[in-house]
Parts: C-alpha cells; structure tokens; sequence
C-alpha cells in the first residue's frame, strides 16, 4: 500500500506529530494494535485528536485513513476537538437527569454560545454531558475541571463560569 | 473432509466450510442479513443462528465452521422465536418506507419480514436522524434505513481495497460512513456502487436519473439517441423473470425505440472503436512508442482509483476514452452531421450495468470534445427496467430488433468488453493481426477468462513475447503493479506489456448497476452470455467490422489521428484521496 492513501487536499489542520511521537510511531509499526496505542499517546500530547494528526497517522502507520477513524469514533475516550481550556461536565445520571440536568445544560449552551459537545469560540469553555459520575445526593451536579459543583439552579451558573474565566 | 448431521441429513463437506454453506448442500437455507458470499463472514446479525447439540449456546452458522461429528438444527420453534425476536429488533431501527424505496420488491429485509409474517412490531421505533449523503454523482447513502450490516463496508474494504466507508462509532451511535466527517464525494470513494449492489436494504442505491430522460424524451425540440453497454444485455432480462445470461440485445432495441428513442446505438460499436484506437497505441508503445505496460482506462471507477492511488501510473494509461464517451463523442459529430441534426439538439442517453458511468460524465473537460456534454445522462440497468416497466411495455413479447446504422453494428469483440478479460482478448484480435499482418487463425484467447482475480499468460507473436496480465475486482489490482513498481525500481524490463483492469468482480457484468443479487455463479452465466454473443456474431474483430470502416474512411481518417485525438481521446492526473474542508 502506497503513502498515497492518505493524500489530501485542503488543509487537515496544522498540528503534526512531534519527533517524540514520531519515534513512537516507528517503534509501533510492527506491532498488533499500533492504532490504538498511537492514539492514546496522541491524545495524552495533543488532549484530542487533530484532523491533521489522524491523516499523519494514518500514512506513517500505512492503514487506511477509515480504520484510524474507526478506532477514535469507537472509543468514547477519545477525542476529537481541542478541548476547552476549562472543561465543564454535566452529570446527566438519572438523579441529575430527574432534578434538572438537561435545564443546567441549556442554560449553559445559552450563556457560552456553544452547544454541548463543542468548545466556545474563545476556547475558554468546552461543554459536555457525562454519565453518573457518583454525587446523586448533590443532583443536580457539574464540575468544572473536576471540581464538583452540587445542587444546582441555573441561576448559579453564570457565578461559577465566572470563577473561571480568564484563569 | 467434516462429516456431520444438519436436521438429521448426513453430508460431508471439506475442512472449514461453514454450516450456513453445508446447509444449503442439503437443501437448507439458514436466514441471512449480514453474510454475502462475496466476503469473508463477520457474524453482525445475528439471524443465521442455529444450534449445534452439546453446545449451550447458539452459533451463528454464517461464521461457524463445521466439526467432525457435528449434529445441527436450523429450524424448529425455538430459533424461529430468536429469529424473529432479531428482526424485530432490526425492524425497530428501520422506517416503514418500502413504497418509496429503491429496493421495494427484492429487499433482504422485507423478504424476512414477509416470511416471518410480521404483521405488527414489538418494539417501539428509534431511527437515525443523519442526512442521506447525495455528495456523489453515482450513488446515495440513507442512513436511516442502514441496518448497520456491516456489508457495504466490507465489500469496500475487502472486494474492492478503496476503504471509502467505515463503521464509525459503536452502539447505537454506529453509522456508515466515510473517515474525518467529509461527504463521500471527497472520500477515496470510486463510485462502482458495489456498495449498492450489495446492500440488503434501500440504505445505498443508484442516483436516479430517469426524470432527466423522460423530460428530454417529451421535449420536440431534443433528438434523444441512446446507447446500451455489453453487459446490459446478459443482465436486464433478470428483470422480467429470464435467466441470468439470457442476450436479450433484440428486444432491447426495441424497447428503447418505443420508449421514444429516435435512433438505437450499441456500445458495442464504440467499443470496437476503443479497441481500434487503443490497439493501435499499444502497438506504438510496442515499438518503443511511449511507457510500458500500457493499462486500460475504460472502467471509470478503476481510473478514479488509479488517479487517486496509483497515479505513478498515469503515463501507463491508455489515452482512448472508454465506449461510452466515444459513442457520445460520435453521435454529436459524425453521426448528427450525417442526419442534419444540430449537436445542441441530440441528448444522448446511454444505458450502464455501472454506477461510475454517471460520474464518468463530467470527469473532464475533455467529455465535452463535441463542444457540448458528449453524453448527456447515464441510466443504470436497474433504472431503465423501472422506466420499460413504467411505460408499459411487455418486454417480454417484444419483437427482436435491429441498432440503427451508422453507431450500431458490432464485432463479437465489441461485446466482450462486458467481461473480465474481454477488453484485452478484443485488443489482442486486432493487434496481434496488426503485428503479424496475418488473418488469426484462432480469435480465442482462454488464458485471459474466468474469475480468477489476476490473470496473468504469454504470448509468442511471430516470435516477439507479449506479456498480459488481467486483474478485476479493485482489491487484486495492487499486486499486479506492485510488481511493474518493484521491476521499475531494479530497472529490470516490464513484467507485463499489456494490463486489462476492471474495478467490478467479473467485470461489468457484475457492475454496481446491474440487477441485484450477483453472486460468482450469476456472474458466471451472465459471463457466459457474453461469449455466446461473440460466438454468434459474424464478424469477430473489430476492425473487420465494416460500420469501424467506414467511420475512418468517412470521418477519423486513420487511427490515431489528429481528429481522432480531437474527439477519442483524454487524459489523466493525480488526484487528492481526501477532500478536506476546514
Ligand atoms: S448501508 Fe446497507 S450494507 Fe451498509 S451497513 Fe447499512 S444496511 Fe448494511
Ligand atoms: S461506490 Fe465503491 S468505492 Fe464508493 S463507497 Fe461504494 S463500494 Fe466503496
Ligand atoms: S448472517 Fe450470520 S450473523 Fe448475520
């Protein structure tokens, strides 16, 4: 299979592998697995997986582009737009789903601009609606770079995305 | 050798064959959703499961090997239940839109739920909300109706080496689709529609074009002339209930002709002319002329994937344009002259098994030699039987008739360019003669027939070796040029003079527009149709067909020729395998 599998017009992004993960992606070629294993270690660099970088690894690792898709789209862990510099999880369990998760989760989209799932334009805030993450009896709960926020009502919201703006 | 016991019949099978294929060797069909023979089996379904005895759970019999000693059940009440518990399940992630869909009347899933007499659903419904993904000249995907079979990836990936769709997320957010969330228009994808072809639903089918035809047949101003492609003829009567193989070029004509048709070509005359032109370029670069080997260019899907994959061969490309362009390219010049019909005012329909013909199309600027669009729309076999369907016509009681002169006479070689091998076998006829300026002796080359996936033979021409290889099925191409790659690199002479490629299993009989359910042994007598028609034809090469003559005497001159550049020619450059947007 020719390095022409992954050729590409238009730009994919501008990140690129570092000579690090370069070096990791050789010592992986002959291996079982090399995808998966690649992937993590991009993650772990990057905090997702650049467009640009899946191409990348797909031509170093000479697969096709469509089974690095696969793998990232398989896995709920990985990533594959830029984090936001804080990141904003709302619990949607069903204690927190019951008491109002999803309101803490439109109120949010309204006041950041961005929809679940997405990063605001700023890369400041990156919204996300996650499974039970074990604080029922504070439902409804978020946290914000893990620190844990319980018994909520919107109208505390715009107090705590102010605590972290900017820092 | 496996002996076991299926429903108490004993058979034996070799080592490693399934139980769903032992089955059907005593006479059992075991349902089937997710398997294809044309592929290695993965288990998605889950509704071919049977029992083995000794065994606590259920097998699925798809991927299943069978053991020595085994004894199977396919068939008793408890595996109905499961069974339809499973389609039901399936039924709950799929619309009830059989009267709108492309595959109403021969659809896998319907087939199951007529036979298990589903009358109501247990389930309630959860459909896909994704976007049916029109990006692409030749086929579309709905998402809403894949059943997540898994089929259309492995035929992309497996049968045809393109990897333009993939399984993309799991669970219930699983879909087919093309990798980085491009459309399939910007994918690898080569638009053979095997995808389509193979399909056990309506998720994947032909772009429609027929509304184009019939707004062009009602329009007074229009001269609508079509053509119809080899492997049309052996295929189309499957149908309206023929055999597979069955030629019915006679009735074809005629049908056209009473859908509103003012004149009836066969591609078959434009195939010959290919052959005269590229016959004639191979016989140059046997002369030190220009690259070996010389490759074929007349299957669109196999020029997309070479532009895209393999693009260090583009000097290796035959510059004749394939049948099709050239009939287009004709019937608006010499033809239109030789009627006083303006070129502006012929629409020139052709009749595909092919899905990548639609793309064809516009592929260049050189598919407008004419000055206008050479050929106007492409309508796949599947689409024309709607459209004779439709317009009421008993195909089956229709006299046999004749093509129109001066498009429509041709040489069994012609014919053969609907099989794997035949465009090569054509080429040889004429260029061989041309080589050794000798009548054949035998115009039969078996060498380059069959499913075999690479073909490879050598002939002695008058004392000079003349190395061929035939490769179909896009995934066998690799090999085959790997090793002109690996001799390029060493220096060493070509292994191969001459290479026929064809990106469909079989060749065009086995198109991704062709009716469906091809399987090797409906390739093969719709194969065996194809040779049938050569053998009866007359005239056997084509530049022996008297109507090619004439075409150089009275408008191209020679082979070749500054004219026949003009209007026969084109040529080809990399292209990106992804197009990306920010
Ligand atoms: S599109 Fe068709 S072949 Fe592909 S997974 Fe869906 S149902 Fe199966
Ligand atoms: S048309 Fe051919 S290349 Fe394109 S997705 Fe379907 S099988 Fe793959
Ligand atoms: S046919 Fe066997 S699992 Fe689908």
């Amino acid at each position: 299979m020719s390095e022409e599998r992954s050729q590409v017009a238009g730009s994919a992004g501008d990140e690129k592998l570092t000579p690090e993960l370069v070096a990791f992606v050789e010592e992986w070629k002959p291996q079982p697995g090399n995808v998966i294993m690649v992937l993590h270690q991009v993650q772990e660099h990057f905090g997702y997986i650049p467009r640009s970088v899946a191409f990348e690894v797909a031509e170093r690792l000479d697969v096709p582009v469509a089974k690095v898709y696969g793998v990232i789209t398989f896995y709920h862990f990985f990533r594959m737009v830029r984090p936001g510099r804080h990141s904003i999880a709302v619990c949607m369990g069903t204690a927190c789903y019951l008491k109002g998760g999803q309101d803490l989760i439109n109120e949010l989209e309204m006041l950041l601009g961005c929809s679940n799932g997405s990063v605001t334009d700023d890369g400041e805030f990156g919204i996300e609606a996650v499974r039970c993450i074990g604080c029922c009896g504070l439902a409804p709960v978020l946290t914000v770079d893990g620190e844990v926020f319980g018994n909520l009502t919107a109208d505390d919201l715009p107090g705590i995305l102010a605590q972290y703006r900017g820092k | 050798m496996t002996k076991l016991e299926i429903n108490g019949i004993a058979v034996e099978v070799p080592e490693g064959t399934t139980i769903l294929k032992a089955a059907e060797l005593v006479g059992v069909k075991v349902p089937r959703l997710c398997y294809h023979e044309d592929c290695e089996p993965w288990g998605a379904c889950g509704i071919c499961v049977v029992k083995v005895e000794g065994s606590p759970k259920m097998v699925r019999a798809c991927a299943t090997p069978c053991g020595d000693g085994m004894q199977v059940t396919t068939h008793d009440t408890e595996l109905y239940d499961v069974r339809r518990t499973v389609l039901q399940l399936i039924l709950s992630r799929h619309p009830n839109e059989c009267l709108s869909c492309a595959r109403s009347g021969n659809c896998e899933l319907q087939t199951l739920s007529e036979e298990f007499g589903i009358r109501e659903f247990d389930f309630p419904k959860r459909l896909s909300e994704l976007p049916i993904d029109r990006s692409t000249p030749s086929i579309e995907v709905n998402p809403v109706k894949c059943i997540s079979c898994g089929r259309c990836a492995a035929v992309c990936q497996q049968m045809q080496g393109v990897w333009a769709l993939e399984f993309l997320g799991r669970g219930d957010e699983m879909r087919i689709a093309p990798a980085a969330d491009v459309q399939l228009n910007d994918s690898p994808c080569i638009k053979c529609g095997q995808c389509s072809a193979h399909c056990p639903v309506g998720a994947i089918y032909e772009k429609s074009d027929s509304k184009q035809v019939h707004v062009a047949l009602a329009d007074e101003e229009k001269y609508c002339v079509v053509q119809i492609a080899p492997a049309v003829r052996v295929a189309i009567g499957e149908a309206f209930g023929y055999e597979s193989g069955e030629i019915l070029t006679g009735k074809l004509y005629a049908a056209l002709r009473r859908l509103g048709f003012k004149a009836v070509f066969d591609t078959n005359f434009s195939a010959d002319l290919t052959i005269m032109e590229e016959g004639n370029e191979f016989l140059q670069r046997m002369k030190g002329d220009g690259p070996l080997p010389l490759i074929t260019s007349c299957c669109p899907a196999w020029t997309d994937y070479m532009e895209k994959f393999a693009s260090d061969f583009v000097p290796n490309f035959s510059t004749a344009k394939s049948p099709q362009q050239m009939m287009g390219a004709v019937a608006k010049t010499y033809y239109a002259e030789s009627i006083g019909v303006k070129p502006e005012n012929i629409f020139m329909v052709s009749i595909m098994p092919c899905t990548a013909k639609k793309y064809e199309l516009t592929r260049t600027e050189d598919m407008y030699s004419t000055g206008y669009k050479d050929v106007d729309v492409v309508l796949t076999t599947r689409e024309l039987s709607r459209m004779i369907k439709s317009a009421g016509v008993d195909f089956r009681n229709l006299p046999e008739e004749e093509a129109d002169s001066i498009l429509g006479t041709y040489a069994g070689a012609g014919t053969l360019f609907g099989v794997t091998g035949g465009v090569m076998e054509a080429a040889l006829r004429t260029a061989v003669t041309l080589m050794t300026g000798k009548k054949l002796p035998k115009v039969e080359f078996e060498d380059v027939r069959g499913l075999e996936g690479v073909k490879e033979a050598a002939l002695d021409v008058d004392g000079q070796e003349v190395r061929i290889a035939v490769a179909h099925t896009m995934s066998n191409i690799e090999q085959v040029l790997d090793k002109v790659r690996a001799a390029r690199e060493k220096g060493e002479e070509t292994p191969y003079h001459f290479i026929e490629v064809m990106a469909c299993r079989g060749g065009c009989i086995g198109g991704g527009g062709q009716p469906h359910g091809a399987t090797d042994e409906v390739r093969s007598m719709r194969i065996a149709g194809i040779y049938k028609d050569d053998e009866k034809s007359v005239v056997r090469c084509s530049h022996e067909n008297p109507e090619i003559q004439r075409i150089y005497k009275d408008f191209l001159g020679e082979p070749l020729s500054e004219k026949a550049h003009q209007y026969l020619h084109t040529h080809y450059k990399s292209r990106p395998v992804y197009k990306l947007k920010d």
